[in-house]
C-alpha cells in the first residue's frame, strides 16, 4: 500500500499571533513552527499503517525552503521519504492543486491530512483534492482502519459520529482519536537525515481566495468578579448587562 | 438571478445553522442585488418545515425529495446542490460551516469552479471587487480574503449574523436531482447521535466543565444547569482524554470550535488552546477557586469559588430567575 501524507507547517499552537508590514504578514518573530497537530495524528495513523501493510509512506508539504524541517521532522517520525512542492501556500485551491498533481503522479492508494490546518482553519482541501481526483474523501475521520482494499472509518458528526465504509483509494482529513502522536526516537532522527527529500516546482499557479490584509480582535475589557456568595447578582447581570439569557 | 444556500437536515429537521445562512444570503442579496434567496434541501423533510425556512429569508425552496439523500452522504449531497447552483443559475452559493457542510463545500468548489472561504464572519465588502472577512488561526485573528471567480462559496461562521424570523412562508418546489449510483460507493453504516440534547457546535449557551470537577460523577450539576439554559455540554480536553465524557463534547485547538452567545466554563484553567475553541464566544463565565487561573483573563465575568458550592447556588438562582 502507498500512502501520502499531506502535512502544514504551522505556528505552535501556543504562539503570539501579529503581524507586520501594515497587517499584511504573519509576523513570524520568535515562532516556533510544528507540524500541524491534526497532520501529526494523520502521520501517526499512517506510520501504523504502513507498517501493518509493509507498504510505502510518502510525506508532502507545499512550502518554502523553511518548512524542510517540519519534514524532517516527519522523516524521523517514519515516513520514507519527502517530497516539498517549492511554493508559498496561497490558498486553499492553490494547495489542492499541487497535492492532486503530485498524488496523481505517485499513483497512491491513501492519501491522508489533517482535518484543518491551524492557521487558516479552511479544512477544504482533503476535499477539494478529492474531487480533482475523482476520489471520495471523508472529514473529519476520528478511526480508519484497512482490511485489503475496503477501509472502515469513524467520521465526526455533530453531537456524534458516523460509521462508513470505502474502498481504497480515498483521501481523509483526520483528528484525534485516530492514532496517538508519535515522538520521533534517536535511531529516526538519525535515519531522516539521509531520507530523500525532493524538492519539486508547482504546477499551477492559480488562486481564487488568496488573503490580503489581517487584523486582530478588539482588545478583551477586564473581568467583572462577582462575589461567591451573591451569585443571583450574576445572573441579573448576565440578563439585564450582556442581555445573553 | 438568485443566491443558493444549502440547509442541513438532521431527522428531517432544518438546522439552526442553516437557517442562519439563509439569513445571511438574504442581506447579500440585498447588498449586491443578486434577487432573492434560494434554499435547496435534501432528503425527507416534511413541508411545514421547509416552508419555514422562508421565515429565516428564503423566498423558495427546492426540495431534493429523495430518501438516499437522508443520509449525508458526502459526494452525493455535493453532486446535488451543483445541480440546483446550475439550475437556478446562481452564482453565489452560501452554507454554515459544519462537519457535512464543509466536506460538501470542498468538492463544490471544484465542480463549480468557484472561489470558496470558509469561517466567514460577516458580509463581504463588495463595493468594487469582493472582500470576505474570515477567521483564521483558531479565532485569534482574522484575514481578508479577496475572491477572484465569477461563482462564489461563503461557509460561515456561527453567529456571523442574526437570525431573521420575520419573512414570509417560502414556495416550496420538487427538485427531481439526477442521482449517480457512483456517488454512493461509500456506505454510511450507522450514526450514532446524542439524542435529545442541544448540540454543541450549534448551541447559544454552552455549559463546560474542566478537570476542576474532579470526576466524571460530578457531572450532574452541569448537565442540571444546561438543562435549565437550554445548554449544550462540553468539557475541555484532559477531560475527554480522561474519557470522562465524550470526545465530541471536547472544546478547544483540537476539538469543536465553538462561537455561543454565552459560554460558562466550570473548573477550567483556560489554557491557551482551550480558549482557541471559545474565543469566538460573545460572552464568557469563568468559575474557578484558583483566583489566578489564565481564563479570567478571557472572561466577562468571573466567580472565584469552589464549584462544588457554587454551581448548585447558581442553579438555583437561574432557575428563579428564568
Amino acid at each position: 500500500m502507498k500512502i501520502l501524507v499531506c502535512i502544514t507547517h504551522v505556528p505552535d499552537t501556543t504562539s503570539k499571533i501579529q503581524f507586520t508590514a501594515d497587517n499584511t504578514k504573519f509576523d513570524s518573530t520568535g515562532v516556533q513552527y510544528i507540524i500541524g497537530p491534526y497532520d501529526d495524528y494523520a502521520l501517526a495513523r499512517a506510520v501504523e499503517l504502513r507498517d501493518q501493510a509493509s507498504g510505502k509512506l510518502t510525506v508532502l508539504n507545499v512550502g518554502e525552503a523553511d518548512s524542510e524541517p517540519t519534514l524532517r521532522k516527519a522523516l524521523a517520525i517514519g515516513a520514507d521519504d519527502a517530497i516539498r512542492v517549492n511554493a508559498a501556500p496561497k490558498d486553499s485551491f492553490f494547495v489542492a492543486q499541487q497535492i492532486a498533481h503530485y498524488a496523481k503522479e505517485g499513483s497512491y492508494d491513501l492519501i491522508l491530512m489533517g482535518r484543518e490546518s491551524i492557521d487558516f482553519n479552511g479544512g477544504m482541501v482533503h476535499g477539494m483534492v478529492g474531487e480533482l481526483l475523482g476520489m471520495p474523501s471523508f472529514s473529519p475521520v476520528m478511526k480508519l482502519d484497512v482490511d485489503g482494499s475496503m477501509v472502515k472509518m469513524s467520521r465526526e458528526i455533530e453531537g456524534g459520529k458516523e460509521l462508513l465504509e470505502a474502498s481504497l483509494p480515498l483521501i481523509a482529513g483526520c483528528q484525534e482519536p485516530i492514532a496517538e502522536w508519535k515522538i520521533p526516537n534517536m535511531r529516526g532522527i538519525m535515519s531522516a537525515r539521509t531520507k530523500p527529500l525532493n524538492v519539486v516546482e508547482p504546477v499551477s499557479q492559480e488562486t481564487q481566495a488568496e488573503a490580503s490584509k489581517y487584523s486582530l480582535p478588539p482588545a478583551k475589557g477586564a473581568v467583572k468578579l462577582v462575589d461567591k456568595d451573591n451569585v443571583a447578582e450574576l445572573v441579573k447581570l448576565l440578563k439585564n448587562e450582556a442581555k445573553v439569557l | 438571478m438568485s443566491i443558493l444556500v444549502y440547509i442541513e437536515q438532521a431527522e428531517g429537521k432544518v438546522k439552526k445553522t442553516s437557517l442562519e445562512a439563509v439569513s445571511f444570503a438574504n442581506s447579500l442579496a440585498a447588498q449586491t442585488g443578486e434577487g432573492d434567496v434560494v434554499a435547496v434541501a435534501l432528503g425527507t423533510i416534511g413541508n411545514e418545515e421547509l416552508a419555514a425556512i422562508g421565515k429565516a429569508g428564503a423566498a423558495k425552496v427546492l426540495h431534493g425529495d429523495e430518501s438516499k439523500l437522508d443520509a449525508g452522504v458526502i459526494q452525493a449531497h455535493a453532486s446535488a446542490v451543483a445541480q440546483a447552483f446550475n439550475h437556478i443559475g446562481a452564482k453565489t452559493l452560501v452554507l454554515a460551516k459544519s462537519s457535512l457542510g464543509d466536506a460538501v463545500a470542498a468538492r463544490l468548489a471544484i465542480k463549480l469552479k468557484a472561489g470558496l472561504v470558509s469561517n466567514v464572519v460577516e458580509l463581504p465588502k463588495t463595493d468594487g471587487g469582493y472582500v470576505v472577512k474570515r477567521s483564521i488561526y483558531t479565532g485569534k485573528a482574522f484575514a481578508e480574503t479577496s475572491i477572484t471567480t465569477e461563482n462564489k462559496i461563503l461557509a460561515i461562521k456561527k453567529n456571523a449574523i442574526d437570525l431573521k424570523q420575520d419573512g414570509a412562508d417560502a414556495q416550496v418546489e420538487n427538485f427531481s436531482v439526477s442521482i449517480d449510483e457512483a456517488d454512493f460507493a461509500s456506505k454510511i453504516t450507522s450514526t450514532e447521535r446524542a439524542t435529545g440534547d442541544v448540540l454543541l457546535p450549534e448551541a447559544d449557551i454552552v455549559v463546560s466543565g474542566g478537570r476542576g470537577l474532579k470526576g466524571p460523577e460530578n457531572w450532574g450539576m452541569v448537565e442540571e444547569m444546561a438543562k435549565i439554559l437550554g445548554a449544550a455540554t462540553a468539557c475541555s480536553k484532559p477531560v475527554s482524554d480522561l474519557e470522562w465524557r465524550p470526545h465530541h463534547e471536547h472544546v478547544g485547538q483540537t476539538g469543536v470550535k465553538v462561537a455561543p452567545t454565552l459560554y460558562i466554563a466550570i473548573g477550567i484553567s483556560g489554557a491557551i488552546q482551550h480558549l482557541a475553541g471559545v474565543n469566538s464566544s460573545k460572552c464568557i463565565v469563568v468559575i474557578n477557586k484558583d483566583a489566578d487561573a489564565p481564563f479570567f483573563k478571557a472572561a466577562d465575568y468571573g466567580i472565584v469559588g469552589d464549584a462544588f458550592e457554587v454551581v448548585p447556588k447558581l442553579n438555583e438562582a437561574f432557575k428563579a430567575e428564568l
